[in-house]
């Protein structure tokens, strides 16, 4: 079975979007919430996605990024509902409870930390660069265990979802639409980006970085780029998922999380652009479905990954489209 | 020839490996508009040599210099970006992508495009223009669409010479590129190597002995780390002292 990877693509959002409308018309909210969750899902993935699936960086540290997105959220949002003042020093604020202002900053501050993270981390390739990564994850995880003045173990919840101009973000199929309109935007930039020069460079990255010096192309610099964006782009899924919740926790900073990332972009399809969408997709669903049967439902997801990885390298869309070659 | 100032120098170049002396206080020139060929056994430290010039290993002690200008500090791509245009002795592409993609690739290192993020590189003119006029130079313009992996080992050594050639670069460094290639690829080569001698002087290092003196307007053997001997091909070939060394045991 061959069918060309657009038809795919386009039958994957129509399918995404169509689903909590159907929910919407049969009154199953859950379900609107749960493909929510898929989405914001794709999104972080999506993120990682630059770095692994284009930059060939296995970042088992992205779950940083998820979390400082989520605590970028759920800080402002405490501030805002205790009227307290967040004091930084250089800078106070009471806090906001407003989504597009929390996404600008949960994308700031990731795109920072994926500066220096990045800066120490992409010195270093394969294992260490693994190893590394899990590292940074590690040390904001106990810090955030630690923080006591924001929940510390027990994380924080925030009691009315952020806002959003012109919206009611209560109503489930709305916070869907935002969530939505923001991972199909997100995908329209990654689709140009892999294409301009910018993603040719990350793209011949990959497979050999002297020959990318040798053209007089900074490889540090490129890699640099694309694990803040790549960053950033995770920060983002984090704050929408803390908003989700409508709750925070250090669970958002674990090894864990970086790791059913990867697993989910591999399940999908490396370097696709919508590898990490539908890997969401079924990740979600074998969640909701095997884990209302068995408290085992990591073994079913085991065993589909290992069958991805010993049968064809593409994932999922891989073997949808008969190629195993991605990064087209 | 040698009254005119060099293109690109090494000054007293040394490196060691542990105990092994792999590159010995080489002081090599390129001159304007000259094939330099360096010819040496396997393990002379040819390759080793190459890397110090293009900034891949550094030098315990000694200098390259560019124009006159020291670069011995500079990383691989501002060398690149200095002007000097390698190939590799094992090809280094993007096996994944087109020719034409590959090609793409110099031009973006020539144009220093890769901060772009939106207009597809395969759709903007100037970069087109700039690698396909490297593919057609060498001969590849049939197999722009074809992915690499599937290009033949000749057409691949071909396609590491036009990315070179995309950089428009001052002085070509290239590591046996005839490696591999079969009689009929090796003459096609050497006819287009001969003709890339006027846009800019190459430095090669060859094992093929017939595009050697065939090409090169003076050679020089480096055994063991050290350059014997420097001069026209003639020369080369009858010093006794090369014959030894080197010559005698590949006849
Ligand atoms: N990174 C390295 N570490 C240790 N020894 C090396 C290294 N690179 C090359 N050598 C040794 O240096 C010598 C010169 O190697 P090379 O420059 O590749 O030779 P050539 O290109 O002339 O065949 C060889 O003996 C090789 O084994
Ligand atoms: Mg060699």
């Amino acid at each position: 079975m061959r069918i060309a990877e657009h038809w795919i693509n386009g039958a994957v959002l129509i399918g995404i979007a169509a689903l909590p409308l159907w929910a919407l018309f049969i009154d199953e909210p859950f379900t609107i919430t749960l493909v929510t969750r898929a989405v914001i899902l794709a999104l972080a993935a999506v993120g990682l996605n630059i770095v692994l699936g284009f930059g060939g960086l296995v970042s088992f540290g992205h779950a940083v990024f998820f979390g400082l997105g989520g605590y970028a959220m759920g800080i402002l949002a405490y501030h805002a509902q205790t009227y307290t003042v967040l004091d930084l020093g250089f800078f106070t604020t009471e806090g906001t409870k407003s989504m597009p202002i929390i996404w600008l900053v949960a994308m700031g501050i990731s795109a920072i930390a994926a500066f220096f993270i990045g800066l120490l981390c992409l010195r270093t390739s394969g294992v260490y660069f693994i190893m590394i990564t899990l590292a940074f994850g590690q040390m904001f995880y106990y810090f955030a265990i630690s923080w006591a003045q924001y929940g510390g173990e027990d994380g924080l919840s925030i009691y009315v979802r952020n806002g959003f101009p012109g919206l009611n973000t209560l109503v489930p199929i709305q916070f869907f639409g935002i969530c939505f309109a923001l991972l199909c935007l997100v995908l329209i930039l990654k689709a140009r980006l892999q294409r301009a020069p910018f993603g040719l460079a990350l793209n011949a990255l990959r497979q050999s970085e002297a020959r990318v010096a040798t053209m007089g192309l900074n490889p540090m610099r490129i890699k640099l780029l694309a694990f803040v964006l790549s960053g950033a782009i995770t920060g983002l899924a984090g704050a929408l998922f803390a908003d989700l919740n409508r709750f925070v926790s250090p669970a958002m900073f674990s090894w864990q999380f970086s790791g059913e990332l990867i697993v989910l972009i591999i399940i999908g399809g490396v370097g696709r652009l919508m590898g990490p969408v539908i890997g969401a997709c079924v990740f979600v669903a074998l969640e909701h479905f095997l884990g209302g049967l068995t408290d085992f439902w990591h073994v079913y997801l085991g065993l589909i990954l290992l069958g991805i990885v010993l049968f064809g390298r593409g994932g999922l869309l891989g073997l949808l489209t008969g190629k195993e070659g991605a990064h087209v | 020839m040698s009254d005119a100032a060099p293109i690109l120098e090494t000054r007293h170049l040394s490196k060691s490996f542990g105990a092994l002396k792999a590159t010995d206080d080489v002081s090599i020139t390129l001159q304007p508009g000259e094939i330099h060929a360096i010819i040496g056994p396997n393990g002379a430290g040819k390759s080793t040599l190459i890397q110090q010039i293009c900034g891949a290993l550094r030098p315990d002690t000694g200098n390259v210099v560019l124009d006159g200008r020291d670069i011995s500090g500079l990383s691989t791509q501002a060398r690149a970006r200095a002007g000097l245009g390698r190939t590799f002795q094992v090809s280094q592409l993007c096996m994944e992508d087109s020719v034409l993609e590959n090609a793409l690739l110099g031009a973006v290192g020539a144009q220093g495009a890769a901060w772009r993020f939106w207009r597809r590189a395969l759709e903007t003119a100037e970069l087109r223009a700039t690698a396909e006029a490297a593919l057609a130079r060498v001969g590849l313009s049939d197999e722009a669409a074809t992915r690499c992996a599937n290009l033949s080992h000749g057409a691949r050594r071909q396609l590491e010479v036009a990315m070179a050639l995309t950089l428009r670069p001052r002085a070509f460094i290239m590591d046996e590129p005839m490696a591999g290639m079969g009689a009929a690829g090796s003459k096609r080569l050497t006819g287009l190597l001969d003709g890339l001698r006027q846009e800019a002087p190459i430095l090669l290092v060859e094992h093929d002995m017939d595009a050697v003196f065939a090409l090169a307007d003076r050679i020089s053997v480096l055994v063991y780390g050290k350059i014997i001997a420097t001069g026209s091909a003639q020369e080369i070939r009858s010093s006794r002292a090369v014959r030894e060394a080197y010559l005698g045991d590949a006849e």
